[in-house]
């Protein structure tokens, strides 16, 4: 096999924030970050460091200031607006620190959505939405709405949801930030399942337990990548915590 | 394709569940499309029911048909109010006029004379008031009756002076409550008439304008006699007696119904009945009616009636637009952080745009799919309600409907537009 490009290539991003008349906020300083396919990355740091405009940036909701961002080998840094949001339908998993499910829409139906603008026939992909809707153990529950859930179980279906486009990567952003410590250890051993399986996985979060289950973790202050840490492969979640 | 056209159906379906997830809203904002298209429908109806009306009695009259009538000249009957009792008044249509007419005009199939009396008819104790029409046997043609029983005047009653009236329904009825009328004789002033026929008009225009009719009283108490018999039986001046005095008037006809050949000569025939009559009446005392030239004016009065009313109902729609577009931008509002998260997940600006506007059109068409329910409903139940016509036209029902949509879209697309225009990041963070 030949060696697998990398997933995530960032080249001297940079981001600034013009705010007011001459106040310039650097975000991103030139930052520079390689994800290989397969691999589980968290992303810390303090407030003010930079990782949410790089969550942003990473998830196409953003384009930089300078530099290049290249997903699955596509420049995407500077694209239209169209076509970046066919790059987040195509190529991302979104997982939210607040869900982020439609209400008015049902567990299966909101699993869909990202196909909704894929011009495809759901008809034929209701089958692997079910699936999916199993496989995060929700499959008793396809016509329920939000706020008949959980929390745990709604963050579960937005897991499901990531999944539907057989996106590149998902993009956590901090996704147990609003369980409690059991519903989120659930959630974080799906999302470690999906690692097994060979998702690509992008983990924004402060907290140190979640950061522990990723195979590399880096560290961002003032707009730049501060340090990285890697962590030794595990067999499971209770095992094989390294210390950073 | 049909992924496109799949995505376009799950769209609309979205649309309508999120309208019904707020049921009331969107039946209030739902509601001024529904007045709207219902007012541009009931409207129009009126309108044209209104406009029929007033055709048909007008194409009643003939649109081949020149009519003419005698009018008492106001300084003649300033002077008949004054002291000048005893006074005879000289006016109106003579027999010489329709002889003019009828050698001079071309295009003149017939002309028509009407002597109408207005005298009391008794049968036994029965006396009802009634005119007495003395005219020619083609009256029946040129102005349009129904023979119910009998015969109507002929030729040889108008040759021979034949004391013979001809009844119309409503008067025979009156008259003659238990007996069969036919064969009996009425007596108006000091004559005796057989009755020979029934009649029913159609429709009685020259009555309705009549002179001297009092309110309330029934438009069809008419006698026909034989236009030589009223010559003979009445004279030629008509003597009113009133307190202290009587008044005498000389009128040798009271109208003339002149029938044209065809309505293209009724145009040209007028204009020149006016100046032959003209050069032999001095005073004014006698009008022309061209039912064509009514019933052209009439189409013109209706265009106007239904630009207005139009116009009304287009500001309900433009109001109930407005009312769609109110509420929509306060649903953009509301829904922002769902945007943000169909953005994140894929969603294009037109698929955006598409999603709302499909909501405005969803409300704006089902809006006006009652209000074409309603606005039809509405016409039916005055006409029932009332003696009003109205006539629900399909190109009404249309144009409201087609404003309707169009009224969705174009109030739908600027909220739906200012959705698509939302930041995601900011979208997603909006609480």
């Amino acid at each position: 096999m030949p060696p697998a490009e990398p997933i995530i290539r960032l080249e001297g991003i940079e981001k600034r924030y013009v705010l007011g008349a001459e106040v310039e906020v650097r975000a991103l300083r030139g930052v520079n970050l390689e994800v290989m396919p397969g691999s589980y990355v968290a992303i810390m740091g303090p407030s003010g460091s930079g990782k949410s405009t790089m969550l942003n940036i990473l998830g196409c909701l953003d384009r930089p200031t300078s530099g290049r961002y290249f997903l699955g080998g596509m420049d995407v840094s500077r694209m239209p607006d169209d076509e970046l949001s066919e790059a987040r339908g195509k190529r991302i998993g979104f997982i939210f620190q607040s869900y982020n499910l439609i209400a008015q829409l049902t567990v299966l139906e909101n699993i869909q959505v990202p196909l909704l603008y894929q011009g495809v026939d759901l008809r034929q992909y209701e089958e692997r939405c079910r699936t999916l809707a199993e496989m995060v153990g929700l499959g008793d529950r396809l016509h329920h709405r939000p706020n008949q859930l959980s929390g745990g179980q709604q963050q579960r279906v937005a897991v499901a949801r990531s999944l539907v486009n057989d996106p590149l990567m998902i993009l956590a952003d901090e996704p147990t930030g609003n369980l409690d410590s059991k519903t989120g250890q659930e959630v974080l051993e799906l999302i470690d399942h999906l690692s097994e399986r060979g998702k690509t996985i992008v983990l924004v979060t402060h907290d140190d337990r979640v950061a522990r289950r990723a195979h590399r973790v880096i560290h961002m202050a003032d707009g730049l990548i501060d340090r990285e840490v890697l962590n030794e492969p595990r067999s499971n979640g209770a095992q094989g915590r390294v210390s950073s | 394709m049909s992924g496109l056209n799949f995505q376009l159906l799950s769209t609309i379906r979205l649309g309508i569940k999120s309208l019904l997830l707020h049921k009331l809203r969107s039946m209030l904002t739902m509601l001024g499309i529904i007045f709207g298209v219902c007012s541009v429908i009931a409207m129009l109806a009126i309108g044209e029911g209104a406009s029929y009306e007033a055709q048909e009695a007008i194409k009643k009259l003939g649109s081949d048909n020149i009519i003419l009538r005698s009018l008492k000249p106001p300084e003649d009957a300033k002077q008949a109010g004054m002291a000048t009792r005893g006074s005879s008044i000289e006016y109106g249509l003579t027999y010489k006029d329709g002889a003019r007419i009828q050698a001079t005009i071309p295009g003149v199939k017939r002309v028509l004379p009407v002597r109408i009396i207005r005298e009391n008819v008794r049968f036994g104790a029965n006396s009802v008031a009634c005119q007495v029409l003395g005219t020619y046997p083609f009256y029946r043609d040129i102005v349009g009756m129904e023979l119910v029983r009998g015969r109507f005047l002929t030729e040889t009653d108008e040759i021979n002076n034949h004391n013979i009236c001809v009844l119309t329904v409503g008067l025979a009825q009156r008259l003659f409550p238990y007996q069969d009328p036919l064969d009996h004789s009425v007596r108006i002033d000091a004559f005796y008439y057989r009755v020979v026929g029934l009649v029913r008009e159609m429709n009685m225009p020259e009555q309705r304008t009549q002179a001297g009719r009092k309110e309330g009283e029934p438009l069809d108490n008419n006698v026909y006699i034989p236009l030589s018999t009223s010559r003979s039986r009445f004279g030629e001046v008509l003597i009113r007696r009133s307190a202290g005095g009587f008044e005498a008037e000389k009128v040798e006809l009271h109208q003339i119904t002149v029938q044209m050949k065809d309505t293209r000569s009724v145009e040209t025939a007028d204009p020149q009945i006016k100046t032959l009559l003209g050069r032999f009446h001095n005073k004014n005392d006698f009008e022309i009616i061209v039912p064509l030239q009514l019933l052209r004016q009439a189409e013109a009065t209706k265009r106007i009636f239904n630009i207005v009313l139009g116009s009304i109902a287009a500001i309900s729609l433009l109001v109930g637009g407005i009312g769609i577009m109110n509420i929509m931008l306060a649903n953009v509002t509301e829904r922002t952080r769902e945007i943000g998260i169909r953005r994140a997940l894929g969603a294009k600006r037109r698929d955006i745009t598409l999603q709302f506007l499909v909501e405005t059109v969803v409300l704006a068409v089902g809006g006006g799919l009652i209000g074409v329910m309603v606005g039809v409903l509405t016409p039916l139940i005055v006409s029932h309600l009332t003696t009003m016509k109205t006539i629900v036209t399909v190109w009404s029902v249309l144009l409201a409907f087609g404003i309707s949509g169009a009224v969705g879209i174009i109030f739908g697309l600027y909220p739906a537009k200012a959705a698509a225009q939302l930041d995601p990041i900011e979208a997603l963070r909006h609480e």
